[in-house]
């Protein structure tokens, strides 16, 4: 089910602003793909350009080709909801609907797509919850505030119900940078796990982990501030951390740069 | 030395020295005690007043007095702060006495007609002798005037705020903001005006063979215009409350925009939403002059709010505090509890129905 990504010349715009510039880059289905980079660099707007996410902001726009197993998404009769679907997203802060119990929240994005059946609903709920490693721990307060659990099960929770939609793509934006070191490990078993069903993509500021979990590494960077971001080198993860053919590759890995 | 120490004399506290004096409880109490002693004399040694000045000159004496002995034991720091605790505190007893003493006058004197008359009769052949009589048609009348200016006025305000902050982009949004922010401002007689010449006037003959007519649903019309722009710009500040990458989440998982709102950022905002909207009933329930205009005012009880004259409980108080009769009064605060009293329960009510919807925490 997992789907192949393809981006030829993506450049994404905030109003007049262009924030990355022509990046090209294909992923793999069932693969870990990490993009890493300074602050600022534009990995974030290119993961949110996958699913597009990006428009949502006001005066955001996207140029170029980016399709999903052939289709391009920016095509002007393709339904953003159904792409949303497809490409589920994890965020870097939690966010939990504050007004749903854990199970609601669970199984929001079917509920609130339109299935009713309660036998669906709570098969997918457990499923759901246990491939995000979090059915143990709240199965005897499901109906608990969401918002009630501690942030490292509540980024799990969000994990949960991005997965429990069946997307076929998983594009997670630095989903353990608010979470200690235990949580983050925890998330890390967890995308392996989730390696077998979905493409992932993650933008992370931890170098050690886009070396231990990915398998394919993206690294942006930007030359001075105000300019757009710009894919510098993609390659494997073994090649980028051990070596890089980019001088600035390999700067930015030893600390030499940002 | 520190930097600190240097620079600002009079620092008690330091790092070399974190403990400071403290100003005794029974200095304070001195201090009270010396301050209205020294009202009191001055005061009622003078002949310049009664026991209100004396305890307002106390009060500020007190004040004084506190600061200046508490930066003679503890430091100017110290002082200050006591001086503006207390100045924040006075400020809230200040703010606190007028509600109480609205309250408390309310119940005292509006307590001599809750009879089950009041709430079960009307007006109709009462005359100047009759202690009797009693404000159901004025209550009936609020319910139904507020009841559908409510119906009227909620679903458009929250509607508008919900264009306003997910949909509305450029100059046409910013238009409709300037104009709800104009409308606040309405004073309520212009709302009555309006609706009188254009629904009483204009509109009514058209259901009533030709002649103009005072009506409930006018004055709930009015009301309306006067809810409105409370409502828009409360929920508006409510829904601009809820987080953006809450939004983003529903969207993430192919939710549409609309059932977003519907779904996800609504209940988030809904207690904010409901305090708003409970604001603005407060506010219509107690205006007079739109009902006065528009509906006329009855003595009998009307329950068609679509036809003919009807009363309310503000333009009761209004006209029963203005009537010769000597029971008059007695009825008008009577009115003017109940009118507070109905308010309160609404408002407490809705809260208690927001809150139930919520999650427990």
């Amino acid at each position: 089910m997992a789907k192949r990504i393809e981006a030829s010349n993506v450049s994404s715009y905030y109003g007049s602003f262009k924030a990355i510039d022509s990046v090209s880059m294909t992923v793999e289905p069932k693969t870990i793909t990490a993009l890493i980079g300074p602050s600022g660099c534009g990995k974030s707007t290119f993961l949110r350009s996958i699913n597009r996410m990006h428009e949502v902001l006001p005066g955001a726009r996207i140029e170029g080709r980016l399709t999903i197993d052939d289709q391009n998404i920016y095509d002007p009769d393709v339904d953003v909801t159904a792409v949303r679907r497809m490409i589920g997203m994890v965020f870097q802060r939690p966010n939990p609907f504050p007004t749903m119990s854990i199970y609601e929240n669970a199984v929001a994005g079917l509920k609130l797509n339109g299935v009713k059946k309660k036998s669906l609903l709570d098969d997918a709920a457990e499923k759901s919850l246990r491939s995000a490693n979090l059915w143990d721990e709240v199965k005897d307060r499901l109906d608990r505030p969401g918002a009630g659990l501690s942030g490292g099960q509540q980024q799990r929770l969000c994990i949960a119900r991005t997965i429990a939609v069946e997307p076929q793509v998983v594009l997670m934006d630095e989903p353990c940078s608010a979470l200690d070191p235990i949580s983050t490990l925890a998330i890390e078993d967890l995308m392996f796990k989730l390696k077998d069903r979905f493409t992932i993509i993650i933008v992370t500021h931890n170098m050690q982990q886009a070396a231990r979990v990915s398998d394919k590494t993206g690294f942006f960077s930007i030359e001075k501030t105000g300019d757009p971001g710009r894919l510098i080198e993609y390659d494997d993860t073994q090649k980028i951390f051990s070596n890089p053919t980019q001088k600035k590759t390999e700067d930015y890995i030893t600390g030499r740069f940002g | 030395m520190s930097l600190i120490e240097r620079e600002i004399p009079g620092v008690v506290m330091t790092p070399d020295n974190i403990r400071s004096k403290k100003l005794p409880v029974v200095t304070n109490v001195l201090v009270a005690v010396a301050a209205f002693v020294v009202a009191a004399a001055v005061v009622l040694g003078l002949g310049i007043g009664n026991w209100v000045l004396v305890v307002v000159l106390g009060a500020a004496l007190y004040l004084v007095g506190l600061s200046v002995v508490a930066g003679r034991i503890e430091g100017r720091r110290a002082a200050r702060n006591r001086t503006m605790k207390s100045l924040i505190y006075a400020a809230c007893l200040l703010a606190i006495l007028p509600l109480a003493s609205v309250v408390w006058t309310l119940i005292s004197k509006g307590a001599a007609r809750l009879d089950g008359d009041f709430f079960g009769t009307s007006m109709n052949n009462i005359g100047a002798r009759d202690a009797n009589g009693g404000a159901y048609h004025a209550i009936v009348g609020t319910l139904e005037q507020v009841g559908l200016a409510t119906l009227m006025a909620v679903p458009l305000g929250v509607l508008g705020a919900i264009y306003l902050v997910e949909y509305g982009r450029g100059k046409f949004a910013a238009t409709v903001r300037f104009f709800v922010d104009v409308m606040t401002g309405i004073p309520s007689i212009v709302a009555g005006l309006f609706i009188l010449s254009f629904w009483v006037l204009i509109v009514s003959p058209w259901f009533n063979d030709g002649q103009p007519r005072f009506s409930g649903f006018a004055a709930s019309l009015a009301l309306a215009v006067l809810m409105l722009p409370t409502i828009v710009r409360s929920t508006e500040e409510m829904l601009r409350l809820v987080p953006g990458p809450l939004r983003e989440g529903s969207y993430a998982l192919g939710v549409p925009q609309w059932k977003t709102i519907l779904r996800v950022v609504l209940p988030t905002a809904l207690p904010g939403i409901v305090t708003g909207v409970m604001l603005s009933i407060a506010r219509a329930a107690g205006e007079t002059a739109p009902v006065l205009l528009v509906a006329g005012g009855a003595a009998a009880i009307n329950m068609d709010p679509f036809a003919g004259n009807q009363q309310s409980l503000s333009l009761f108080v209004y006209q029963q505090a203005g009537d010769g009769s000597k029971f008059a009064p007695d009825r008008a605060w009577t009115a003017a509890l109940t009118l507070v009293a109905l308010v309160l329960v609404l408002t407490v009510s809705a809260k208690l129905l927001a809150r139930r919807n919520k999650l427990s925490r």
